[in-house]
């Protein structure tokens, strides 16, 4: 029998103050499900880019737009969805930031960082044609292989 | 905690003491205004003391790069000293090592402009 997902959903308004609340939930959420303190800030940074994405570029800074935010545990993972009222976007249109002539760019990273901190980023079409940011985490002592989700 | 700046100088060194968190928002913003400012009143050596910053996002580190740009451009020159961990793996996974030039001590900085 596969066991119950627990899952957390929060509704954010677009707004700065939204950025840091996202951050804070998940960092929260993620040391009573016993990552270490490393991993911790990890996601909590992802998260955070996420929700700045989902705040400047998904829904424009429009305040009539929401950003939903859920969290779900998985056997053994950790998964998170960061949904936006955008149009949406493919991840293979971003820059890499990494390359010689993106170095000085003041933007484009968030992505990459979402990458570097989580085991799997991916970007699905959100119910509303927005996109669905999706991150997952092994939990502790559950390492190796990618996500499934 | 709210990004902090405090500005003295050593010699033509105008060094900028900040504490607290570089993300999106007031923290970047002040750290735009206050680099800026030193640009605009002709200072053209920067050095960012970031010893008691604990946290920079993306936002904060873009700052960071047109900044660096911005002095650049003046004919000047910013450096960043003393870094926390976790803002030096930052730099260093997003390959800004390349671009910025970061001393290991404020004497050493001092030394290290033209």
């Amino acid at each position: 029998m596969v066991p119950p997902t627990q899952r957390l959903e929060v509704t954010l308004n677009t707004e700065l103050e939204s950025v840091d609340l996202a951050e804070n939930i998940i960092m929260r959420v993620a040391e009573a499900a016993g990552f270490s303190e490393d991993d911790v800030h990890k996601l909590g940074m992802a998260v955070r880019e996420g929700v700045v994405n989902a705040y400047n570029y998904g829904n424009a800074q429009d305040r009539q737009k929401k950003i939903l935010l859920t969290v779900e545990f998985e056997q053994d993972q950790m998964v998170v969805h960061i949904v936006d009222e955008g149009s949406g976007f493919d991840l293979e249109d971003v820059a890499d930031p990494l390359a010689e002539e993106n170095l000085l760019r003041t933007s484009g990273r968030g992505i990459f960082l979402m990458r570097a901190f989580t085991d799997d980023l991916t970007v699905r079409r959100g119910p509303t044609g927005g996109a669905d940011l999706v991150m997952c985490k092994k939990l502790p002592d559950r390492r190796g292989g990618n996500c499934r989700f | 905690m709210a990004l902090q700046g405090t500005c003295r100088d050593v010699g033509e060194i105008a060094i900028v003491d900040f504490s607290g968190r570089i993300t999106l928002g007031e923290g970047s913003a002040m750290l735009r205004k206050t680099v800026r400012d030193l640009i605009e009143a002709g200072r053209r050596k920067i050095l960012l003391n970031l010893a008691d910053v604990d946290y920079i996002d993306s936002s904060g580190i873009g700052e960071l790069v047109g900044l660096y740009t911005s002095a650049r451009n003046a004919s000047g020159e910013l450096k960043l000293v003393y870094l926390t961990k976790r803002v030096h793996d930052l730099i260093q996974i997003t390959r800004l090592f390349t671009v910025f030039d970061v001393q290991p001590d404020e004497a050493a900085a001092v030394r290290s402009f033209r």
